[in-house]
């Protein structure tokens, strides 16, 4: 089987999503003869012409503005902002029409715009181009948030999040952009706020989206190591999130970790913390713990492996609930 | 159109400054009458709104009073097929438009975000509030329709404050660069809120559209025929050019910002009389009974129609309820998530059968 890496991945679904619907259109700071600074719209312009991809002036708040009217005339924007860090000018157009057109419109109006944001640290950025700001969206009603963690998976919810008549924040972890993966690129149609195992265990789950999913894949085989068996449940969108998948492991192991590079406080772990206890309450062995980047401002490069959540802590987290 | 003194068709009396420039207009006398019943059925509106918040009827409302010309001459020079988004002081454009008046006021009793109206039927967009960012949205739409081929053009209302804003400058400059067939019409009325123009801006808005590649106009506000003419002209531009323009309308907001605002705090009561003598639809009247183009009864029968079309919107007005509870959930997305569905359990259990008091 070919192998793919993520950037690889979103461009195919890029690809088959302007092959298949001709009011796709892909736009945001150099994304047309560039390909994008990770080269995930890369040849896209060449095959579809700049009618149809195309680069835009160094304005995030037009980048997404511009897209909700051409989403209100009709047309598909599947829009990129260039870094996390970035995106915080389009905020108010997220936040005030983005979210909002279908509902103050009672429906006669809609914006299905998918804007894709690289997001999260671990790639010695510098300042601006590592931050974790899906709570601004997940708590902006009427927004869907998609998380992918490895290739293949970037490609599905891509394509499925392009496809969806609700608009899609599709956070991108930056760390796992050049990841690889074996598989087909192959259109298979699933529906958004499906979590996966990506490993089975039994005595603890540990929950993540984007980049830390791996981290806690190379925790649990850590701890395999000393006989722990590390359930580690990918949660690949956050809204919708899949209650169901994290409650039947919850129950299943009676311990579970949240981990996410985003800061502690406030952040999305608090989030799955509270529906683990809320719907799983009997089964568990021991409080939901978070192993989390701090609530500071993301580092310096150099400091940031002090920041992002490590096998070590997330071990320790799972030594204290293992304990409990 | 560069010159610095604004574009008018119109003397201060109503008297015709260049015969030639009024018949390029090519309005017939029935088209320029039908112009001042809406002059008269914008303010009777605007007032009867105001009327209405003020019996508990409406939350808020922010009047247009002095306004009339800017929105009725630039909306009367579009077409059906063209689109406009406004903001919230745009009853004017609302009646040209042919939206219900009393469904456009239903933002403002709170019974939904945006207005009830039927916005694709009248092309007309939802109220907007947060000051210029749907200017983005209306170069956006602008460049959809001419990516389809469409020779509609897009209009955006707002108003001097507006430009002082990121989303002014950023959806200009992407009109420009993707030559977007849209008009930005700027009612400049001279306040916003309580911050008058000069300590809004420096310099003239108008010529800002240098700025962008693309020509920026100035126009008196309050000379609805003047309004029209730079706005027949904007849409030509757009239409069959694809070159955007910039209307910087000279008007005046002669009431508060809204009701809840106290404009005596802040505003010179000179400069409201001396504005109330430039009144659009005297001006405009004066242009009519000079020119011999309606009688007394016609004044008369203008007024009229404009105290029965108030009356059904009061009624209309009056009588609108809430919205039923499940819009509250059913309108936020299309794909409802598992969690808003059970909200909406929740919510709809409890509105069937409240809590009884402790």
């Amino acid at each position: 089987m070919p192998e793919v890496t993520m950037v690889q991945g979103l461009n195919a679904a890029l690809r088959h999503c302007l092959r298949e619907d001709p009011k796709v259109l892909v736009f945001g700071e150099d994304v047309g003869k560039l390909g994008g600074v990770f080269r995930v719209t890369d040849g896209l312009q060449a095959e579809f012409g700049p009618d149809r991809v195309f680069d835009t002036p160094l304005a995030e708040s037009a980048i997404v503005g511009f897209g909700v009217g051409l989403a209100l005339a009709g047309w598909r924007p599947v829009v990129e902002m260039q870094f996390d860090g970035f995106s915080y000018p389009a905020l108010d157009q997220v936040i005030s029409h983005v979210a909002k057109y279908r509902y103050r419109s009672r429906g006669q109006l809609r914006v299905p715009m998918v804007i894709r944001i690289p997001f999260g640290g671990g790639i010695r950025g510098v300042e601006h181009h590592s931050e974790s700001p899906e709570v601004y969206y997940t708590h902006t009603a009427g927004l869907k948030v998609v998380v992918p963690s490895t290739p293949l998976d970037a490609f599905q919810l891509l394509l499925t999040s392009v496809r969806e008549p609700d608009p899609v924040i599709f956070l991108e972890p930056k760390s796992r952009y050049w990841a690889k993966e074996s598989g087909d690129l192959v259109p298979a149609g699933e529906p958004l706020g499906v979590a996966r195992v990506r490993r089975e265990g039994t005595h603890c789950t540990l929950v993540s989206w984007g980049g830390m999913v791996s981290r806690c894949l190379e925790a649990a085989e850590a701890a395999a190591e000393d006989g722990v068996e590390l359930e580690v449940l990918d949660l690949r969108s956050l809204v919708p999130m899949d209650t169901e998948a994290l409650l039947r492991s919850a129950r299943k192991t009676g311990r579970v970790v949240v981990v996410h590079e985003a800061p502690l406080t406030s952040g999305f772990g608090g989030e799955v913390a509270a529906r683990v206890m809320e719907g799983a309450f009997d089964h568990l062995q021991a409080p939901v713990l978070r192993v989390t980047g701090y609530d500071t401002p993301y580092p310096p490069a150099l400091l940031e492996d002090h920041y992002l959540p490590s096998v070590d802590r997330i071990l320790l987290a799972v030594d204290r609930v293992l304990r409990y | 159109m560069g010159q610095a003194e604004p574009f008018a068709v119109l003397g201060p009396e109503g008297e015709v400054l260049d015969r030639r420039t009024l018949e390029g207009l090519g309005l017939e006398a029935g088209q320029l009458r039908d112009l001042y019943r809406f002059l008269v059925l914008a303010r009777r509106a605007d007032a009867e709104a105001v009327a209405l918040q003020r019996q508990g009827y409406l939350a808020v409302y922010g009047p247009a009073r002095g306004q009339e010309a800017a929105a009725v001459g630039s909306a009367y020079a579009l077409r059906p097929d063209d689109f406009v988004f406004p903001t919230y002081r745009e009853i004017g454009a609302v009646i040209v438009r042919g939206v219900d008046v009393a469904q456009f006021l239903m933002y403002f009793k709170g019974a939904w975000h945006g207005g009830e109206h039927d916005v694709l039927k009248h092309r007309f967009g939802l109220v907007t509030v947060p000051v210029a960012t749907h200017i983005p949205h209306a170069v956006g739409y602008a460049v959809g329709c001419r990516l389809e081929g469409r020779d509609c053009c897009t209009l955006a209302y707002f108003g001097d404050g507006a430009t002082s804003k990121g989303d002014f400058h950023e959806g200009l400059n992407f009109a420009g660069v993707f030559r977007a067939p849209v008009i930005f019409f700027c009612q400049n009325n001279r306040w916003a809120i309580s911050v008058p123009l000069h300590q809004q801006t420096a310099g003239p808005i108008w010529r800002r559209a240098e700025g962008y590649g693309f020509p920026g106009v100035l126009v008196d506000g309050n000379d609805v025929l003047a309004v029209y003419a730079v706005t027949r002209e904007a849409a030509a531009r757009a239409r069959h050019e694809h070159t955007p323009t910039l209307i910087e309308a000279l008007t005046y907001r002669m009431g508060a910002h809204t009701t809840a605002d106290d404009d005596t705090r802040y505003r010179p009561a000179e400069e409201l009389e001396e504005w109330a003598r430039r009144d659009p639809i005297e001006r405009f009247r004066r242009f009519l009974e000079r020119e011999e183009l309606a009688d007394p009864e016609f004044f008369e029968a203008a007024a009229a129609e404009a105290e029965t079309f108030v009356a059904g919107v009061r009624e209309a007005v009056i009588g609108a309820g809430p919205k039923d509870v499940t819009a509250l959930f059913d309108l936020v997305f299309e794909n409802p998530t598992p969690e808003l569905l059970a909200q909406r359990r929740e919510a709809l259990a409890l509105a069937e059968e409240p809590v009884p008091d402790a």
